[in-house]
Protein backbone atom coordinates (compact mmCIF):
# COMPACT_ATOMS: atom_id res chain seq x y z
CA UNK A 1 0.00 0.00 0.00
CA UNK A 2 1.63 3.22 -1.15
CA UNK A 3 1.59 6.13 1.25
CA UNK A 4 0.38 9.20 -0.66
CA UNK A 5 0.50 12.87 0.18
CA UNK A 6 -2.49 14.43 -1.56
CA UNK A 7 -3.99 17.77 -2.44
CA UNK A 8 -6.41 19.28 -4.91
CA UNK A 9 -6.58 22.63 -6.62
CA UNK A 10 -8.96 24.33 -9.03
CA UNK A 11 -7.49 25.27 -12.38
CA UNK A 12 -8.28 28.93 -13.01
CA UNK A 13 -6.14 29.33 -16.09
CA UNK A 14 -8.31 30.55 -18.95
CA UNK A 15 -7.45 27.74 -21.31
CA UNK A 16 -6.99 25.05 -18.65
CA UNK A 17 -4.09 22.66 -18.64
CA UNK A 18 -3.01 23.25 -22.23
CA UNK A 19 0.40 23.22 -23.83
CA UNK A 20 2.32 25.86 -21.93
CA UNK A 21 0.88 25.15 -18.47
CA UNK A 22 1.41 21.42 -19.07
CA UNK A 23 5.07 21.99 -19.84
CA UNK A 24 5.51 24.03 -16.66
CA UNK A 25 3.74 21.47 -14.50
CA UNK A 26 5.82 18.63 -15.95
CA UNK A 27 9.08 20.53 -15.58
CA UNK A 28 8.32 21.29 -11.94
CA UNK A 29 7.26 17.70 -11.21
CA UNK A 30 10.56 16.46 -12.63
CA UNK A 31 12.51 18.46 -10.06
CA UNK A 32 11.27 16.11 -7.32
CA UNK A 33 12.46 12.60 -6.66
CA UNK A 34 8.99 11.54 -5.48
CA UNK A 35 6.48 9.75 -7.69
CA UNK A 36 4.00 12.49 -8.61
CA UNK A 37 0.60 11.81 -10.13
CA UNK A 38 -2.38 13.90 -11.15
CA UNK A 39 -6.01 13.10 -11.93
CA UNK A 40 -9.26 14.79 -12.86
CA UNK A 41 -11.26 12.96 -10.19
CA UNK A 42 -10.34 11.72 -6.68
CA UNK A 43 -10.78 8.16 -7.96
CA UNK A 44 -8.33 8.60 -10.83
CA UNK A 45 -7.22 7.41 -13.31
CA UNK A 46 -3.91 8.73 -11.99
CA UNK A 47 -1.30 9.72 -14.52
CA UNK A 48 2.41 10.43 -14.20
CA UNK A 49 2.84 14.20 -13.73
CA UNK A 50 6.39 13.89 -15.12
CA UNK A 51 5.13 12.69 -18.51
CA UNK A 52 4.48 15.70 -20.75
CA UNK A 53 2.58 13.60 -23.29
CA UNK A 54 0.20 12.19 -20.67
CA UNK A 55 -0.30 15.53 -18.90
CA UNK A 56 -1.14 17.27 -22.16
CA UNK A 57 -3.47 14.44 -23.19
CA UNK A 58 -5.50 15.00 -20.00
CA UNK A 59 -6.86 18.26 -21.40
CA UNK A 60 -7.93 19.47 -17.96
CA UNK A 61 -10.24 22.45 -18.44
CA UNK A 62 -10.66 25.80 -16.76
CA UNK A 63 -12.53 25.59 -13.43
CA UNK A 64 -11.98 21.85 -13.20
CA UNK A 65 -10.31 20.43 -10.11
CA UNK A 66 -6.89 18.90 -10.41
CA UNK A 67 -6.08 16.18 -7.88
CA UNK A 68 -2.46 15.76 -6.95
CA UNK A 69 -0.69 13.03 -5.04
CA UNK A 70 2.92 12.13 -4.42
CA UNK A 71 4.88 9.41 -2.74
CA UNK A 72 8.52 9.37 -1.70
CA UNK A 73 11.01 11.42 0.29
CA UNK A 74 10.05 14.86 -0.99
CA UNK A 75 6.37 14.07 -1.61
CA UNK A 76 4.99 16.83 0.63
CA UNK A 77 7.20 19.47 -1.00
CA UNK A 78 6.22 18.22 -4.47
CA UNK A 79 2.48 18.44 -3.76
CA UNK A 80 2.84 21.90 -2.21
CA UNK A 81 4.92 23.19 -5.12
CA UNK A 82 2.63 21.83 -7.84
CA UNK A 83 -0.55 23.06 -6.14
CA UNK A 84 1.15 26.44 -5.77
CA UNK A 85 2.02 26.59 -9.45
CA UNK A 86 -1.60 25.93 -10.43
CA UNK A 87 -2.88 28.46 -7.86
CA UNK A 88 -0.53 31.09 -9.23
CA UNK A 89 -2.01 30.47 -12.68
CA UNK A 90 1.25 28.88 -13.84
CA UNK A 91 3.14 32.14 -13.28
CA UNK A 92 2.04 33.37 -16.68
CA UNK A 93 1.53 36.98 -15.65
CA UNK A 94 5.03 37.04 -14.28
CA UNK A 95 6.40 35.48 -17.46
CA UNK A 96 4.60 38.06 -19.55
CA UNK A 97 5.88 40.87 -17.37
CA UNK A 98 9.41 39.52 -17.69
CA UNK A 99 9.19 39.32 -21.46
CA UNK A 100 7.83 42.87 -21.53
CA UNK B 1 23.25 23.91 -20.69
CA UNK B 2 25.40 21.05 -21.98
CA UNK B 3 24.09 18.75 -19.27
CA UNK B 4 20.80 18.51 -21.19
CA UNK B 5 20.10 16.57 -24.38
CA UNK B 6 20.22 18.88 -27.41
CA UNK B 7 17.38 19.28 -29.91
CA UNK B 8 17.81 19.80 -33.67
CA UNK B 9 14.89 20.74 -35.92
CA UNK B 10 15.18 19.90 -39.63
CA UNK B 11 12.42 21.09 -41.95
CA UNK B 12 12.17 21.58 -45.71
CA UNK B 13 11.18 25.14 -44.89
CA UNK B 14 13.38 27.51 -42.90
CA UNK B 15 10.20 29.27 -41.74
CA UNK B 16 8.75 26.07 -40.32
CA UNK B 17 12.08 25.25 -38.67
CA UNK B 18 12.39 28.73 -37.14
CA UNK B 19 8.76 28.78 -36.02
CA UNK B 20 9.12 25.38 -34.37
CA UNK B 21 12.26 26.56 -32.58
CA UNK B 22 10.37 29.68 -31.42
CA UNK B 23 7.65 27.49 -29.92
CA UNK B 24 10.22 25.38 -28.09
CA UNK B 25 11.96 28.46 -26.68
CA UNK B 26 8.71 30.08 -25.57
CA UNK B 27 7.11 27.00 -24.09
CA UNK B 28 10.06 25.13 -22.67
CA UNK B 29 12.59 27.90 -22.06
CA UNK B 30 16.26 28.23 -22.90
CA UNK B 31 17.82 25.53 -20.74
CA UNK B 32 18.05 23.07 -23.63
CA UNK B 33 20.61 23.33 -26.47
CA UNK B 34 18.56 23.97 -29.59
CA UNK B 35 19.37 24.49 -33.28
CA UNK B 36 17.34 24.43 -36.46
CA UNK B 37 17.86 24.40 -40.20
CA UNK B 38 15.75 24.31 -43.33
CA UNK B 39 15.92 24.89 -47.04
CA UNK B 40 18.30 23.68 -49.72
CA UNK B 41 21.67 25.38 -50.45
CA UNK B 42 19.96 27.60 -53.05
CA UNK B 43 17.52 28.93 -50.49
CA UNK B 44 14.50 27.04 -51.79
CA UNK B 45 12.49 24.35 -50.06
CA UNK B 46 14.52 21.28 -49.19
CA UNK B 47 17.13 20.08 -46.76
CA UNK B 48 20.91 20.13 -46.84
CA UNK B 49 23.35 17.72 -45.19
CA UNK B 50 25.89 20.50 -44.49
CA UNK B 51 23.28 22.64 -42.73
CA UNK B 52 22.12 19.65 -40.70
CA UNK B 53 25.70 18.92 -39.62
CA UNK B 54 26.14 22.54 -38.56
CA UNK B 55 22.92 22.42 -36.55
CA UNK B 56 24.00 19.19 -34.81
CA UNK B 57 27.25 20.93 -33.91
CA UNK B 58 25.44 23.97 -32.52
CA UNK B 59 23.11 21.90 -30.35
CA UNK B 60 25.79 19.42 -29.33
CA UNK B 61 25.66 18.02 -25.84
CA UNK B 62 27.58 15.16 -24.29
CA UNK B 63 24.20 13.72 -23.35
CA UNK B 64 23.36 13.48 -27.05
CA UNK B 65 21.22 15.16 -29.66
CA UNK B 66 17.67 14.31 -30.76
CA UNK B 67 16.69 15.35 -34.30
CA UNK B 68 13.11 16.14 -35.29
CA UNK B 69 12.36 16.06 -39.02
CA UNK B 70 9.39 16.73 -41.26
CA UNK B 71 9.15 14.80 -44.54
CA UNK B 72 11.18 12.19 -46.49
CA UNK B 73 14.32 14.07 -47.50
CA UNK B 74 14.67 15.65 -44.09
CA UNK B 75 14.97 12.18 -42.63
CA UNK B 76 17.31 10.70 -45.25
CA UNK B 77 19.57 13.77 -45.22
CA UNK B 78 19.62 13.68 -41.42
CA UNK B 79 20.64 10.02 -41.55
CA UNK B 80 23.39 10.97 -43.98
CA UNK B 81 24.56 13.76 -41.67
CA UNK B 82 24.70 11.35 -38.74
CA UNK B 83 26.81 8.95 -40.82
CA UNK B 84 29.29 11.75 -41.46
CA UNK B 85 29.83 12.42 -37.73
CA UNK B 86 32.86 11.09 -35.85
CA UNK B 87 32.36 7.54 -34.70
CA UNK B 88 32.25 8.77 -31.11
CA UNK B 89 29.37 11.12 -31.83
CA UNK B 90 27.30 8.86 -34.07
CA UNK B 91 25.97 6.80 -31.20
CA UNK B 92 24.78 9.93 -29.42
CA UNK B 93 22.42 11.19 -32.12
CA UNK B 94 18.92 9.86 -32.74
CA UNK B 95 16.29 10.80 -35.30
CA UNK B 96 12.84 10.78 -33.70
CA UNK B 97 9.87 9.24 -35.43
CA UNK B 98 7.50 12.00 -34.35
CA UNK B 99 5.62 15.01 -35.74
CA UNK B 100 8.10 17.88 -35.99
CA UNK B 101 6.36 20.62 -34.00
CA UNK B 102 4.73 18.55 -31.28
CA UNK B 103 7.71 16.22 -31.10
CA UNK B 104 10.14 19.10 -30.65
CA UNK B 105 8.14 20.59 -27.76
CA UNK B 106 7.71 17.20 -26.06
CA UNK B 107 11.35 16.22 -26.60
CA UNK B 108 12.61 19.56 -25.29
CA UNK B 109 10.37 19.33 -22.22
CA UNK B 110 11.79 15.91 -21.41
CA UNK B 111 15.33 17.16 -22.09
CA UNK B 112 14.82 20.20 -19.84
CA UNK B 113 14.04 17.88 -16.94
CA UNK B 114 17.38 16.15 -17.39
CA UNK B 115 16.11 13.07 -19.24
CA UNK B 116 18.49 10.79 -21.12
CA UNK B 117 18.64 10.67 -24.92
CA UNK B 118 16.50 7.52 -24.86
CA UNK B 119 13.95 9.22 -22.54
CA UNK B 120 13.79 12.17 -24.91
CA UNK B 121 13.24 10.01 -27.96
CA UNK B 122 10.62 7.89 -26.20
CA UNK B 123 8.73 11.00 -25.11
CA UNK B 124 8.66 12.44 -28.63
CA UNK B 125 7.63 9.11 -30.12
CA UNK B 126 4.93 8.53 -27.51
CA UNK B 127 2.88 10.92 -29.64
CA UNK B 128 2.90 8.75 -32.73
CA UNK B 129 0.44 5.93 -33.31
CA UNK B 130 2.22 2.67 -32.49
Amino acid sequence: MTDWTSSSVVIRHKVGLHARPSVKLTQLAKTFAATVQIAGTPEGPWIDAKSIVKVMAMKAKQDSTLYLRASGGDAAAAVTALAGLVERDFDEDRAHAASG
Amino acid sequence: MKDKVGIVIVSHSIDVARGTADMVRQMVGDTVPLAYCGGNPEGGLGTDVAKILKAIDEAWSDKGVAILVDLGGAETNSEMAVELLDAGRQGKVVICNAPIVEGAVMAATEASGGGSLEDVRRTAEELSPQ
